[in-house]
């Protein structure tokens, strides 16, 4: 059995991913089914909620990074949020927040979607 | 303290992974490896063992992948051997993680990532199975 699940959530036009479990080469693709979902439901304020993230191994990293430009380009953005620092420490080690918006809170994450939706 | 060695074998699928990062985790943390160091090495075995899985079997589930975890008085020294394919060290480019954005490539951050945790990384073919030798020394 999978000791990975995804917990779908929303708020206004954020999509909220609520990630449980480790994240690793076998369960990758449950992420990135539900990032294809949000696609196809055109949801692309897509914040990742990694309270209950316990783990990442680069292929959970490598969801992120082939979908990154993919939600730009339609005019979202994947925004990761309340990573704990063990896990934190893995996105920093690559170099993710050149990348991407790493956030400390959920309730941050969502005003900064917010604010951009505003401009 | 006398060198002792622990081994695991697991089937070439991911599905094993979980069951490698738990005996990664349970010897390091018996070898008296403090937190942080041991989420490093359960993540450098798991990145290891992943492309083995993925790049040297390319998909064939059944193949022996076997990791040896050999702790001595100064080191901790992490040993995984397959039957498949051959890791190309050469072939091996570090990944630009813009490029990869923008060309929606996913893959090829696990010898990076592995070689960031651990204090030496070597490969090698020998006697018919190839082997990815890391070690990790006390401080």
């Amino acid at each position: 059995m999978s000791n990975f699940s995804v917990g779908f959530r929303s708020t206004g036009t954020v999509q909220i991913l609520d990630l449980h479990g480790e994240l690793d080469a076998h369960t990758a693709a449950e992420l990135e089914a539900a990032i294809q979902k949000c696609q196809k439901d055109n949801r692309v304020h897509i914040l990742i909620n990694g309270a209950n993230l316990m783990y990442i191994s680069s292929a959970g990293l490598g969801v992120f990074m082939a979908y990154i430009e993919e939600v730009r380009d339609s005019g979202g953005d994947i925004k990761i949020a309340a990573l704990q620092p063990k896990v934190f420490n893995v996105f920093d080690l690559l170099g993710f927040p050149m990348l991407f918006d790493i956030v400390d809170t959920e309730e941050g994450a969502v005003s900064k979607f917010e604010t951009a939706s505003a401009d | 303290m006398a060198s002792s060695t622990h081994t695991l074998t697991i089937p070439s699928s991911t599905r094993f992974l979980e069951d490698v990062r738990e005996f990664v985790t349970m010897h390091a943390e018996q070898a008296g490896f403090d937190e942080m160091t041991v989420e490093q090495l359960k993540m450098a075995v798991d990145e290891a063992c992943t492309n083995v899985i993925e790049h040297a079997y390319a998909g064939e589930s059944e193949q022996p992948v076997e990791i040896a975890m050999i702790l001595s008085r100064d080191k901790l020294t992490i040993r995984i051997r397959d039957k498949g394919q051959k890791f190309d060290e050469k072939a091996y480019r570090e990944p630009d993680l813009i490029e990869y954005a923008r060309t929606k490539k996913s893959g090829g951050f696990g010898v990076h990532i592995m070689r960031k945790l651990m204090d030496e990384v070597a490969y090698r073919t020998t006697g018919g199975y190839n082997e990815c030798r890391m070690v990790k020394y006390r401080t």
